[in-house]
């Protein structure tokens, strides 16, 4: 089973990176873009099977290491 | 009077941190990130700037998990000292030893140059060899130093006088310019600016000596 977590910073969390994008765009003539937030996307290739089991020990990962739960918030995603 | 340097791959202020500290009048172990067990008698643990494990992650995220930092929580739980600088800063914050988070530099440009910085309390064993409010100059040199935290956590920072530096002004977009601050004991001090690069006269800065050996006094009288 394959897991996929995708984290973004929370709401009301600066993202200065995402900012830069935004106005990137905007120079480029892409001026209908009014916000833009960058996360990131990690997939797990997991021996577990039980999906039930599987979304648990990933949630455990995210808690432990995989997100900065301070600052960002984490959505995990079993495909 | 000992102090233990931690060294992970990747860290690259280790041996400057060392040198202060043995100017200071320390005896210094450098520990590695594998290792289980700080050295007996360890009276502060530093834990050095650089880019542990490639900033990979998040900048101190995998150095936190290391074996030698489970040890260094439990030096810290005994009222040890500790002094995280830079990437150690942001080690301290992904242990939970310090809290808040250090994210990208609001002007996105990684900063390297001297900045003034005022020194916010005297109150701790690090900051009691300067006067109240002295500006000092420390070079800084980071990419991720932009401190945030909740309103929750600036309110308990103000109201406990945790703030142990501020940035004269705005570096990196850090709330209420915060360049370092104290754990609720005031034995654990974390800060994005570098004491160990400005602490030797040889190097044209010396500001950064009295950090260390006002902390050597500390620990002579403990």
């Amino acid at each position: 089973m394959k897991a996929r977590v995708h984290i973004m910073l929370k709401t009301g969390v600066l993202d200065p990176q995402g900012e830069a994008v935004r106005h990137a765009l905007g120079s480029m003539g892409f001026d209908g873009v009014s916000g833009v937030r960058q996360g990131k996307v990690i997939e797990l290739d997991l021996a577990e099977t039980d999906e039930s089991a599987a979304r648990a020990e990933v949630e455990k990962m995210c808690e432990a290491l995989l997100a900065n739960t301070v600052i960002e918030r984490y959505d995990v995603e079993l495909i | 009077m000992k102090a233990a340097v931690l060294v992970f791959p990747g860290s690259n202020c280790d041996r400057d941190l060392a040198v202060a500290f043995r100017a200071a009048g320390f005896q210094v172990d450098m520990v590695w990130h594998k290792d289980q067990d700080l050295p007996a008698g360890t009276d502060i643990v530093g834990i050095p700037g650089g880019f542990s494990f490639g900033d990979y992650l998040r900048c101190g995220a995998i150095a936190a998990r290391s074996p030698i930092v489970s040890a260094l929580k439990r030096h810290v739980e005994k009222g040890g000292y500790a002094i995280g600088i830079c990437n150690g800063f942001q080690v301290l914050l992904e242990t939970g030893l310090l809290p808040g988070a250090l994210m990208r530099n609001a002007g996105l440009r990684f900063m390297c140059r001297s900045v003034p910085l005022e020194i916010a309390t005297t109150a701790s064993d690090f900051t009691n060899g300067y006067d109240q409010g002295a500006v000092i100059s420390l070079p800084v040199a980071h990419h991720d130093g932009n401190y945030q935290a909740t309103d929750d956590i600036r309110r308990a920072l103000q109201g406990e006088d945790r703030i142990a530096l501020r940035y004269q002004s705005d570096v990196n977009g850090s709330v209420d310019r915060i360049a370092g601050i104290l754990s609720e004991n005031r034995r654990v001090l974390g800060l994005m600016p570098h004491p160990e690069r400005a602490a030797d006269e040889k190097l044209g800065l010396t500001d950064g000596q009295a950090m260390f050996t006002s902390l050597a006094a500390s620990v002579v009288d403990a």
